[in-house]
């Protein structure tokens, strides 16, 4: 195992940024997860740490080694794909057996046979191993590309997308799967995606990105509940926040065209206009001094999403259960005011 | 609430008969596919009969005497003799009545012997046929290895690395197929004369796979690029090379376009006509020039021609009949390899 | 607006079933849902309504008139398709007009009804680009400003978001959810996310294998499943469920775990279940409640954050996992003992044989 360092990495495509000046330390036995939209050099960091890709300025270290000079085979990492990874001329068992064969490695076929079956075992798959990979459905080709990078022990494992292929029911058990695996095998780990539950499920830290640079790094818990710019705050979460304009008049926060105000942020100096963020699920109907109207509800069973209007804004409110508001009807809410967010007109987060 | 079960008798309201204008696609009546099919099967078969027309007759006429293969109207029942293919192989001189005679006296003969002793002729040695057979063997078989070889590094090195100046190096590539034959065989001719390649085994392979690089490398970079990278860079930071991860990931799963570009490069170098004549007279002569060129000595031997021409045929028809399941999903040149 | 009956509707491929015999009446000014995972007949349902897919046998009636062999053309539908389906050489206004245009509409009254919808779906500006340069959002937009404009008798969409980037499903999902609500449109929608069709319909008919499993409202399919299949596939994560065998009014669990049934449920276990009293055991996530001395007991397998909530996994024995709903602030490490009790009118029964559901409760 190993901690991960970025050193002011820089990557160029042409006259694209993919990546500018990203530093990062990952530590040992961590799950770290990049999250971001299409574009965002997530994948790009990922590939400059695997050796897969030269960064133009900048370095990485493993364990305070700079790998800069090392090719992707002496780096000890594996790489899990979105997709495609596995050989498809070959046998699962030849495909896990696969990285052990290199001519860097010549692990003995004894010790591979013994690693593979271990591997299959903890990834449920034992019953696969003769099988062609063509044969094989989503869920199961995911398992044994996991297993091809486990088999292997390396000092680092780097996971690209690798459940967003898969139907929604089989994300839900491989994320909870493979965060159980990492826990228990302590392994370093740096994971990919653009899903915001993936990765406030999965990760010990996050780092958001976007355009090539690093917005915020923090654990799930700072990602969600101090968002640094409003990006963040609407990247993660599910309905998204409420994001609402709103001037400064007499000392408190008129919400724009809603005849709602909340009360200004304590310390430090509030511009004249500010961005209130507030999470679905501090809207609370039934009671409070707040009006408005439902005019959509949207029941999950587990919840039921509320889109409340007042004057012109629409607020999302989320409650659990079936709610028993109805379409139509007048409510009374309330917004949690020691849950409420402001951002300067910029986006960023004020303290 | 109203979704029901199969079988629980929900009463449905009586539809009203209303005037309805019944569509007529085929799909909904259930005679119509069946003949359709069949239809289809009887339209195919048809056109297969005329495409093959000319091959049969070629076939047919390799096996006829010389009287039949000229007779009007065309014999299509004839007895079949192997005197095409002995005109072809051999050298014979015309015997004289007396010889013929003694000839028939002779129980020595072999069977190519006594064939062409029906027509009066004795064989006096080997035609130069199958020497150029051999040529046409050796010089395609090499030149296709290598367009096909060199055109699939090329083509991979295409693909994936980012060369400097890739998209004019790739139209160079091509340009180099856009003049016809017949406008470059006049200055090659005069180049080979110079360098001493002319009528070399070594000259005409050179030049085959010169002109079927350009196209092997194209057709061979569309099948690659469909190769999804992640394989290699699995294997890459799997501990392998980029040779090895090549010939272990990549070449398995370019089958299918390596098997087309070698039926059509293969396809090029056997047929290949003008070059030839021009280029090759005596050691590196190939075949198809001098299939024409078996006449008779009173007439065409149409027969013979056409054994030629049949024996020719055989390589490229094994080839692509071998070859056959990765042309077919070849010739759609990746489409079907998605998903 | 049309009020659609099915009667006995079937679709067959060879001898495969693609839809079973299948009899279903959609009110008018009804969101009907069929929901379903791929290859379940869901869309090849709504495609033999649209006239597009022929039936093998049965009737579909729109308002009372048999349409069974009309064309698509003449049963006044709009169909929006999961790619837009756009005319990517026409403007949006264009598009939006194109079937107006086939009807010999008057082109001033076009240009008006091509405005009105365009106002309702908010896209005015953008009548003069062409698809290619929209956005998917918009484009979808168009696809629906153009089924709209017709005034069809009902509108059938066949997974409409599922082209769409995540970040515009949840808006365009509340936008024609909205539409309904103001068009009270006859409307049968295709989808195979089960939080749109739980989101979206008045009723969900859930299909697999060619059946329809179960048809009732969201509320009622979440907490009253009607078998196995429909408790896994709604909810995210679907239903926990522990094969278990009772005695005795007792159901013995996974790790050495025994759960005391309810009194009121007692009876319909002992009238219905096989003579070994193998029993599956259901419960939604936020059934449980975690409680040190709790009847129940097992260990943390993980848990993680989903935002508003933590989602604690727990581990009865070997390989039995089981999802469990809690606040967001406790801390679990794997491998902990946890107790645990569950909501006593939460708990379902299923049948290990016929998968089906023994119990019902309330749905709220």
């Amino acid at each position: 195992m190993s901690d991960i360092r970025l050193q002011n990495i820089v990557k160029r495509f042409g006259e694209k940024v993919a990546l500018n000046d990203v530093t990062l330390s990952i530590r040992d036995q961590e799950f770290f997860v990049l999250l971001g939209p299409t574009g965002a050099g997530k994948t790009t960091t990922l590939r400059v740490i695997a050796g897969l890709e030269k960064q133009n300025s900048g370095s990485v270290f493993f364990n305070d080694q700079n790998v800069d000079s090392l090719q992707p085979a002496d780096r000890d990492v594996a790489f899990v794909f979105q997709q495609y990874s596995l050989y498809p001329n070959m046998s699962v068992y030849d495909n896990l057996a696969f990285p052990l064969r290199s001519p860097l490695r010549r692990v003995p076929e004894n010790d591979i046979r013994q690693r593979v079956t271990s591997a299959a075992e903890k990834l449920r798959i034992s019953h696969l191993l003769e099988r062609k990979t063509a044969k094989l459905s989503g869920g199961e080709m995911q398992r044994v590309s996991i297993g091809r990078a486990i088999v292997r022990q390396p000092r680092i494992f780097l996971m690209d997308e690798p459940l967003s292929n898969l139907d929604a029911k089989l994300r839900e058990s491989l994320r909870v799967e493979l965060k159980h695996l990492q826990k228990t095998q302590g392994s370093t780990t740096l994971f990919v995606t653009h899903d915001q539950i993936e990765a406030l499920t999965m990760a010990d830290r996050i780092a958001v990105l976007d355009e090539g640079e690093v917005l915020q790094i923090g654990t799930p818990h700072d990602i969600y509940d101090r968002p640094a710019t409003t990006f963040v705050a609407q990247l993660v979460g599910t309905p998204r926040i409420n994001l609402v304009e709103a001037p400064l008049v007499d000392g408190k926060l008129r919400l724009a065209d809603s005849g709602l105000h909340v009360e200004a942020p304590k310390n430090g100096k509030v511009p004249e206009q500010v961005l209130v963020g507030i999470r679905p699920e501090d809207v609370k109907p039934g009671s409070g001094s707040y009006r408005g109207q439902i005019v959509l509800t949207e029941p999950l069973g587990v919840e039921t999403i509320l889109h409340i209007r007042a004057g012109s804004q629409t607020l999302l409110s989320v409650v659990p259960g079936t709610s028993t508001f109805r379409l139509h009807e007048e409510v009374p809410f309330s917004l949690a005011p020691e849950r409420i967010h402001y951002f300067d007109m910029s986006g960023a987060r004020l303290s | 609430m109203a979704v029901t079960t199969p079988h629980s008798a929900q009463p449905a309201p009586p539809p009203q008969q209303a005037p309805v204008n019944y569509s007529t696609r085929v799909d909904k009546v259930g005679l119509r596919p069946r003949i359709a099919s069949a239809t289809r099967a009887v339209i195919a078969i048809i056109i297969a009969f005329i495409m093959l027309i000319p091959v049969f007759w070629m076939g047919m006429t390799a096996f006829k005497s010389r009287p039949d293969a000229v007779s009007v109207p065309p014999k299509v029942f004839f007895t079949p003799t192997l005197e095409g293919f002995v005109s072809l192989f051999t050298q014979r001189r015309q015997l004289s009545e007396a010889e013929i005679a003694a000839y028939n006296e002779r129980t020595d003969l072999s069977w190519a012997d006594e064939i062409a002793l029906l027509r009066g002729q004795a064989i006096i040695g080997e035609s130069k046929f199958r020497g150029q057979l051999i040529n046409s063997i050796i010089i395609s078989a090499a030149s296709t290895f290598f367009s096909v070889g060199f055109g699939v590094l090329a083509a991979y090195a295409f693909s994936r690395f980012n060369i400097p100046g890739k998209d004019d190096l790739l139209f160079f590539i091509l340009s180099q197929r856009m003049l016809p034959a017949v406008v470059v065989t006049i200055p090659i001719f005069l180049m080979y004369r110079e360098v001493g390649l002319y009528d070399t085994h070594l000259g005409m392979i050179l030049l085959y796979t010169s002109f079927n690089l350009s196209f092997s490398v194209w057709l061979l970079k569309g099948f690659i690029d469909e190769i999804p990278r992640e394989y290699e860079e699995a294997a890459l930071v799997d501990g392998y090379t980029r040779l090895q991860a090549f010939r272990k990931i990549v070449l398995p799963q370019a089958v299918t376009g390596i098997a087309a570009t070698t039926v059509f490069a293969l396809i090029f170098s056997w047929n290949e006509y003008a070059f030839a004549l021009m280029l090759t007279s005596e050691v590196a002569r190939t075949a198809p020039p001098s299939i024409p060129l078996v006449l008779g000595t009173g007439g065409i031997e149409w027969a013979a021609i056409a054994a030629g021409s049949l024996i020719f045929l055989i390589p490229v028809v094994v080839v692509t009949f071998l070859l056959r399941q990765h042309l077919l999903r070849g010739v759609t040149f990746g489409a079907i390899r998605k998903g | 607006m049309a009020t659609i009956h099915l009667q006995n509707v079937e679709k067959k491929f060879g001898e495969q079933f693609a839809v079973k015999p299948l009899n279903m009446t959609i009110n008018s000014g009804e969101f009907i849902v069929l929901l379903g995972p791929s290859g379940c007949g869901k869309t090849t349902t709504l495609r033999m309504i649209s006239g597009l897919e022929a039936v093998t046998s049965g009737n579909i009636l729109f308002d009372q008139k048999d349409v069974t062999w009309l064309h698509p053309s003449q049963r006044d539908i709009a169909f929006v398709f999961q790619f837009f389906a756009l005319y990517s050489h026409m403007t949006a206004r264009e598009n939006i007009a194109f079937p107006l245009q086939a009807q010999g509409m008057p082109r001033d009254q076009i240009t008006k009804r091509v405005n009105e919808v365009a106002n309702m779906l908010r896209i005015e500006h953008i009548l003069k680009l062409r698809p290619g340069s929209l956005s998917g959002g918009d484009q979808q937009r168009v696809a629906l400003a153009r089924a709209l404009v017709r005034r069809p008798a009902a509108f059938l969409m066949d997974e409409p978001l599922g082209a769409l980037d995540a970040e515009f499903r949840e808006g365009m999902r509340a936008e024609i959810k909205r539409l309904h609500i103001d068009q009270e449109a006859t409307t049968v929608y295709v989808t195979h996310d089960q939080v749109e069709a739980m989101a979206m319909g008045d009723r969900i008919v859930i299909m697999s294998r060619a059946e329809v499993q179960q048809a009732d409202t969201p509320a009622e399919v979440y907490h009253n499943p009607a078998n196995l299949f429909v408790a896994r596939f709604i909810g995210s994560p679907g239903m926990n469920l522990l094969e278990g065998v009772y005695e005795s009014g007792a159901i013995r669990l996974p790790g050495r775990n025994a759960y005391e049934v309810p009194d009121r449920w007692r009876s319909a276990l002992e009238s219905s279940l096989p003579a070994d009293g193998r029993v599956i055991l259901g419960f939604r996530p936020e059934a449980v409640s975690l409680w040190e001395t709790g009847q129940l007991g097992a260990r943390v397998y993980a848990d993680d954050l989903h935002g508003g909530y933590s989602m604690l996994h727990l581990e009865l024995a070997e390989g039995v996992v089981i999802h469990a709903r809690a606040g967001r602030d406790g801390n679990y490490p794997i491998g902990t003992p946890i107790g645990f009790d569950l909501e006593p009118e939460m708990v379902r029964f299923f049948h290990p044989e016929t998968e089906q559901a023994l119990n019902r409760g309330k749905a709220s």
